[in-house]
């Protein structure tokens, strides 16, 4: 099962996931992202995978749904704590060419101008 | 020594997590490492998802046939449905090809399955199903092999 956690920190969505991330679990996340989106004043998307223990190619294409949204308001979507294993797979994607990673989530709030 | 198991589950998006989980504990006993655990249940996801959304459009009343063997540290995985089966192979193969964009699907499925496998095979014909056949030589063997 997936955790869907999100707060929102100035005009910034954070979303911490945890546990799995597949077709099953996609859909919940694009649903609560997208209420979040029309209810909140969201400019930006820190998306914080450090306790996602799995994902596969459906979650990919949730992340890059949630990349086009963002970007169509005139936002970015930063992807933080990832582990090897999902690197692996938005490497092979070429996820990262359009999706910018930081290490942590403090520096992901950091680089947009929220100050934690 | 030959070892293997026979699953079939209905075609639900909540036996996805049931069907990779399962292949990988069964697989377990030939000790893999963490990233071939990984691999084996990145794969599994894939094909089985493929299955339930292409191949059955997510009617729950399809089914889905998992078969593993495993022999000399070698994996052999079968995933087959009934389903609509694909019409163009070399177009599905190719990364970020996708027929459903509108379900938010990657087209990365068969990449990852080729990605991670040592051989990857797809038998498929319109109305007849789909059926995907992953090889992987897990470590061990590789290491026996030198």
């Amino acid at each position: 099962s997936l955790g869907i956690d999100m707060n929102v920190k100035e005009s910034v969505l954070c979303i911490r996931l945890t546990g799995e991330l597949d077709h099953h679990t996609a859909e919940t996340l694009k649903q609560k992202v997208t209420q979040s989106l029309e209810k909140d004043d969201i400019r930006h998307i820190v998306l914080n995978l450090e306790d996602l223990s799995f994902m596969d190619s459906s979650g990919l294409g949730v992340i890059l749904g949630r990349y086009k949204q963002i970007k169509q308001i005139g936002g970015e979507m930063v992807v933080c704590a990832i582990s090897p294993a999902v690197k692996r797979l938005f490497d092979m994607s070429g996820l990262f060419k359009i999706i910018r990673f930081e290490q942590s989530e403090q520096q992901a709030l950091l680089t947009l101008g929220v100050a934690s | 020594m030959k070892n293997e198991m026979h699953l079939e589950f209905s075609a639900l998006s909540q036996n996805e997590s049931f069907a990779r989980v399962t292949v990988a504990s069964f697989i377990a006993q030939l000790d893999p490492t963490m990233d071939e655990l990984t691999e084996i249940k990145t794969v599994v996801s894939e094909a089985v998802t493929n299955a339930i959304i292409h191949g059955y459009e997510e009617n729950c009343e399809g089914k889905v046939y998992i078969s593993v063997t495993l022999e000399d540290h070698v994996v052999y995985m079968t995933i087959r449905d009934e389903g609509l089966g694909i019409t163009d192979l070399e177009e599905a193969r190719q990364p970020l090809f996708t027929t459903k964009p509108e379900l938010e699907r990657s087209g990365m499925g068969f990449t990852i399955m080729e990605n991670f496998m040592d051989d990857v095979s797809i038998d498929s014909s319109p109305e007849m199903g789909t059926t995907i056949r992953l090889t992987k030589h897990l470590s061990k063997s590789k290491a026996l092999c030198n």
